[in-house]
């Protein structure tokens, strides 16, 4: 295969993660790096340093249109970045120590869980807690304009735990080169109690900062590969920007479960092939 | 509610400011591309075996040089900088946001997050 037929396939590949991750909100990031590393047999620590820069064009694309909506909490995202940056840089400086073959194997349990997370049932949504010490003393508490019309109000609790499961999804993030998007929004929705719609609109404000306190060691190390990272890059931009674009017309229940279907297939794959040692 | 307000002003110059700098190294990653693709296209790709990348190509400096003499792959390592750097200046101006607003705490939040990203960028490598 030449460069040019490569290009073009991968192109194509990647347009087609970024549109599915944008149309059922799981994030196209996470089956990049299978896709890459399984379909095309790149090297995994190319395919994480492509997908790690892709992931800061969609969640930077997509945040720009979601602040307009007026449900994104800065200051929630910014203390919490302290955690999932952190946790980003030790994930990259980990990244070097596993081997491809471990990494390989995490990623599938990734996958799995995260397949596992988007099938769950969200238990109700509590309403109407009690402010806490710490949230009201960080100024998290905040309002959004609700489904029923006018402001609701919410009270952020357990910032501690929140602030713990931040610092795992940020390793994640640097480790494997995903957004972790499904993580965060389990640290703000289930601990932190926050709001649904606050939580996804500030995980995805969070995860282009994330990407980025990786991306930087993954630059220096010499893990992007700019013939590589080029296709993947426009690939998932074009097709979660086409994909945020369509989402109204489109039937999100099937397509979720779909592509959960598939993630779930990748994750075994990427066990198996992390276990036989042939990644 | 003046607080709100204010904080919706600062996210939607942010919002602005994310989709000009992906705008931005979008063009520049696709004009490197296509250079690269009418120069290299039809030879054999290599993405099976790892090397890294040459050294010029992992910083800023090596980077700015290369497109100089228009070397492909490093203009469009250039627009992925340039992606990069790009949440990086969200957080840079939100400390200006929080400062607008007396915000000293979250000022001092910010700027931990900063001084981090700064770190991954700058101190975690040769590079820049």
């Amino acid at each position: 295969m030449n460069i040019l037929e490569f290009t073009l396939l991968v192109a194509m590949g990647s347009f087609v993660a970024g549109l599915l991750g944008a149309l059922t909100g799981l994030g196209g990031g996470v089956v990049l790096v299978p896709l890459l590393t399984i379909f095309f047999k790149v090297d995994i620590r190319y395919a994480i340093g492509a997908s790690l820069v892709s992931v800061i064009a969609t969640s930077s694309g997509a945040a720009a249109a979601y602040v307009k909506e007026g449900f994104s909490n800065i200051r929630i995202g910014m203390f919490l970045e302290i955690a999932t940056t952190l946790g980003a840089l030790s994930g990259a400086f980990l990244a070097a120590f596993v081997s491809t073959k471990d990494l390989a194997i995490i990623f599938g349990l990734v996958l799995l869980y995260s397949a596992y997370l988007s099938r769950k049932p969200r238990p109700r949504e509590q309403r109407n807690l009690p402010p806490d010490p710490l949230a009201t003393k960080l100024k998290m508490n905040g309002s959004f304009p609700s489904e029923e019309g006018g402001l609701r109000q919410y009270n952020v609790q357990s910032v501690p735990t929140g602030f713990g499961l931040m610092f795992g999804a940020g390793a994640l993030s640097g480790l494997l080169g995903i957004g972790s998007g499904a993580v965060k929004v389990l640290a703000m929705d289930q601990a932190m109690k926050i709001p649904f719609k606050v939580s996804t609109t500030t995980s995805n404000f969070m995860i282009g900062v994330t990407a980025a306190a990786s991306a930087g060691v993954y630059l220096n190390r010499g893990y992007v590969d700019p013939g590589l990272a080029m296709p993947v890059m426009l690939g998932v931009l074009a097709g979660s920007l086409f994909g945020a674009r369509i989402l109204m017309q489109a039937e999100t229940k099937i397509l979720r479960l779909v592509f959960s279907l598939v993630i779930v297939t990748l994750g075994v794959q990427m066990i198996y092939k992390g276990l036989t040692g042939t990644i | 509610m003046t607080r709100n307000w204010d904080d919706h002003r600062i996210e939607e110059i942010v919002g602005n400011l994310l989709r000009a700098g992906v705008m931005l190294s979008a063009v520049v990653v696709l004009a490197g591309g296509l250079i690269y693709l009418a120069q290299q296209g039809l030879s054999s790709a290599h993405y099976a075996v790892f090397r890294g990348e040459p050294s010029d190509l992992r910083g800023l400096r090596g980077i700015v040089r290369g497109v100089f003499t228009l070397d492909a792959r490093s203009i469009i390592q250039l627009g992925l900088v340039l992606l990069i750097a790009t949440p990086v200046a969200r957080v840079a101006f939100s400390i200006w946001g929080f400062a607008e607003e007396h915000d000293r705490m979250y000022m001092i939040f910010t700027g931990v997050v900063l001084v981090i990203l700064l770190y991954s960028l700058l101190g975690s490598g040769s590079a820049f």
